[in-house]
C-alpha cells in the first residue's frame, strides 16, 4: 500500500509537471516584452489593440447567438423526446453525436459548397448570411455537449407531472417550455452554454474558412507575426476557458439531485 | 406504460372519440421535433452527403471512382499516413498516461482535493486546443522555449542539436497529448469509480492477490471503455487542425491542413479530389466511431 501511494504521487506529479510547465513557460514569455525586466507590457498592448477588441467582441456576440440557437433547438427537442417520442431517442442521440464523427473542417467545407452565393440558399452571399452560417455551424459543433447537458438536466426533473400540472392550469406549449421546463433545467442549460462559449470563443477552422473577423483567426494571424502578444493572449484564452469550466463546476453544485424524482 | 398513460390523458382531455383524437394528435407529435430535424438535415447531414456524393463524381457530374483512386497518390497518402500516425501516437500515449493519472487520483490514496482539482483542470485542458495551445508549446519547447533553453544552459543538452524539432511528428504528438490526457481522465474516471468495492472484497475473500485482482477483474472490466476512449481520442486528434496549423503553418502535411489549403485555394487543382479527401476523413473517423459505440455498449453492461 505504501509503495502504491508513492507511485500515485509519482504519476500525479509527473502529470502535473507536463501540464504546468507549458503554462509557466507561456506566462514567463508573456512577461518578457520589455528587455531585462518582467512587465505586463504585452498584455497592455494586446488589450489596447483595437483589432483585438473588435474580434473578441465579434466572437462573444457569435457565442451568445450560438447559445441561444442551441437552446432553442435542443431544449424543446430533448423535452419532446422525453415526453412524447421516446422511440426517437436513439435517432436523435445518434444525430447529436455526428459532429464528433464529422470533423468541423468537413462540415464547413460542405457549407461553402452548398450555401455559396450562387446556390438557392445563398448564406455566403452577404455578411449577415455568413455570420448566421457561422452561428449555425457552431451550434452544430456544440450540439453533442448541449444535448447531453440538457438531457441530463431533464432526467432529474419529473417532466410528465410538471407538464400535466401546467396543462391543468391552462398553459400552452410555449408557456410550458419557457416558464416551466426551462427554469427547471436552467442550470444544465447554463453549463452547456459555458461549454459552448469555451468552444466558440477561440474556434479557428470555421471562422477562417467562412472569412469571418473572429478571435480565432486573429490569434492565428498574431502568432505568425508577433512574439510576445500571442503568449499574453494564450494566457488570456486559458483563463477564459478556466473561467467557463469553473462556472460549470459551481453551477453543478446548485443542480437539483435526482432524488427529487418520485419514481 | 408510457403510451398507456398518454392515450388515457388524451382521451380524458378531449371529448372527441379516440380515433379522432389520434388523427389530431399525430402531426403535432412530430411538430415538436421538426426544428431539430430540419436543422440536422440542412446543416449537418446534407452538407456532408453533398461532399460524399461529390467524391464519387467527376466535373461533369458522372459517377466515377477516379477521385478515390487519386487519393492514393504519394502526396495525399503521405498526408493521411502522418495524420494517422500522429493521431494514433497521441491517442495511445494520452490514453495510457490518462489512465495512470486516473487510477492514481481515484485509487492511489491521494488527498481528496487532488481528485477534484485534477478533474476540474482536465475539463479545462481538454478544451484548451488550437492557437493558444500551440503557442504554449512554442514557448516551452520551441527553439527559444523555456525548457529548451534551461536544458541547454543547466545540463548542456541541446534538444535541437539532437534532432528534436517541435514542427515534426513528435512535436505535434507531444502537443496533442496535452488535450488527449485530460479527455481520457474525464471519461475514464467514472469507469474506474464504477469498479465496485465488493468485487475487490470478493476477490480477496476467494484468496486472490492484488495482481490477480487487477489481471482478472479490473482489466477485463475497464478494457472496453478504455479501448473505446482510445478510439474517441483518435478521432479527436484526426480532425484537429487549428493546433497543427498554428504550430507548423503548412510545413507539416497532415490531412486537415491539406484539406484546408484545398478549400482555400484549390491547391490540388481538382475540386472533386477535395471532396474525396473529406470523404476519406469521414470514413476514418466514422470507422473509429463505429468501434467506439461497439465497445461502449459492451462496457456499459458492467458499469451500470
Amino acid at each position: 500500500m505504501k509503495s502504491g501511494r508513492f507511485w500515485a504521487w509519482f504519476v500525479f506529479l509527473l502529470g502535473a509537471a507536463y501540464f504546468f510547465i507549458p503554462l509557466i513557460a507561456t506566462i514567463e514569455f508573456s512577461l518578457r516584452m520589455r528587455r531585462g525586466v518582467y512587465s505586463f507590457d504585452a498584455y497592455k498592448v494586446v488589450l489596447g489593440d483595437s483589432q483585438f477588441q473588435a474580434t473578441f467582441m465579434f466572437s462573444v456576440i457569435v457565442a451568445v447567438f450560438t447559445i441561444l440557437l442551441g437552446v432553442l433547438i435542443v431544449v424543446p427537442t430533448a423535452y419532446w423526446i422525453r415526453l412524447r417520442l421516446p422511440q426517437l431517442r436513439p435517432i436523435v442521440e445518434f444525430i447529436t453525436l455526428l459532429p464528433l464523427v464529422i470533423p468541423a473542417i468537413v462540415i464547413v467545407f460542405g457549407y461553402i459548397r452548398m450555401y455559396g452565393s450562387n446556390s438557392p440558399l445563398p448564406f455566403l452571399g452577404s455578411n449577415l448570411g455568413a455570420n448566421a452560417l457561422l452561428v449555425i455551424g457552431y451550434a452544430a459543433l456544440a450540439l453533442p455537449y448541449m444535448y447531453r447537458a440538457v438531457d441530463t438536466g431533464l432526467r432529474t426533473i419529473d417532466v410528465r407531472t410538471l407538464t400535466e400540472a401546467a396543462q391543468i392550469l391552462g398553459a400552452g406549449w410555449g408557456t410550458i417550455i419557457a416558464r416551466v421546463i426551462l427554469p427547471n433545467v436552467l442550470i444544465a442549460v447554463l453549463s452547456g452554454a459555458f461549454l459552448t462559449f469555451a468552444i466558440v470563443i477561440g474556434e479557428f477552422t470555421m471562422a477562417s474558412l467562412l472569412n469571418r473577423p473572429a478571435f480565432g483567426p486573429y490569434l492565428q494571424n498574431l502568432v505568425a507575426n508577433r512574439a510576445y502578444e500571442p503568449a499574453a493572449l494564450s494566457i488570456i484564452a486559458f483563463v477564459i476557458t478556466w473561467g467557463c469550466m469553473s462556472l460549470i463546476q459551481i453551477l453543478s453544485r446548485f443542480a437539483p439531485k435526482s432524488a427529487s424524482r418520485p419514481n | 406504460m408510457t403510451d398507456l398513460s398518454l392515450s388515457n390523458k388524451a382521451i380524458a382531455g378531449n371529448t372527441a372519440p379516440p380515433a379522432e383524437a389520434r388523427s389530431l394528435r399525430l402531426p403535432t407529435q412530430w411538430l415538436g421535433v421538426t426544428p431539430f430535424f430540419v436543422f440536422a438535415v440542412m446543416f449537418l447531414i446534407l452538407p456532408t452527403l453533398y461532399l460524399m456524393l461529390g467524391a464519387f463524381q467527376n466535373e461533369a457530374g458522372e459517377f466515377t471512382f477516379a477521385n478515390i483512386v487519386a487519393l492514393f497518390s504519394a502526396n495525399i497518402v503521405a498526408a493521411y499516413w502522418i495524420s494517422i500516425k500522429v493521431s494514433l501516437a497521441s491517442s495511445l500515449i494520452g490514453a495510457f498516461a490518462g489512465l495512470a493519472i486516473a487510477i492514481a487520483i481515484v485509487r492511489g490514496g491521494l488527498p481528496n482535493w487532488i481528485r477534484s482539482a485534477t478533474l476540474t483542470f482536465s475539463g479545462v485542458a481538454s478544451n484548451f486546443a488550437g492557437v493558444p495551445l500551440a503557442f504554449a508549446f512554442i514557448a516551452t519547447l520551441g527553439r527559444l522555449g523555456l525548457v529548451t533553453v534551461l536544458l541547454n544552459t543547466l545540463v548542456g543538452l541541446n534538444l535541437y542539436a539532437h534532432g528534436f524539432n517541435l514542427l515534426s511528428f513528435w512535436g505535434l504528438t507531444i502537443t496533442y497529448v496535452y488535450f488527449q490526457i485530460p479527455l481520457m481522465v474525464v471519461i475514464i474516471v467514472p469507469a474506474i469509480d464504477g469498479l465496485k468495492r465488493e468485487w475487490g472484497e470478493a476477490a480477496a475473500t476467494l484468496g486472490a492477490t492484488q495482481a490477480q485482482y487487477w489481471r482478472m477483474v479490473v482489466i477485463p472490466v475497464l478494457w472496453p471503455s478504455f479501448l473505446g476512449t482510445v478510439i474517441l481520442l483518435f478521432a479527436n486528434a484526426f480532425g484537429a487542425i487549428a493546433t497543427a496549423y498554428a504550430l507548423t503553418g503548412s510545413s507539416l502535411n497532415i490531412v486537415p491542413i491539406l484539406l484546408y489549403a484545398q478549400i482555400r485555394g484549390d491547391v490540388l487543382h481538382n475540386a472533386h479530389l477535395g471532396y474525396a479527401i473529406a470523404f476519406g476523413m469521414i470514413f476514418i473517423t466514422g470507422l473509429a466511431n463505429i468501434f467506439y459505440i461497439w465497445f461502449r455498449t459492451r462496457s456499459e453492461r458492467w458499469l451500470k
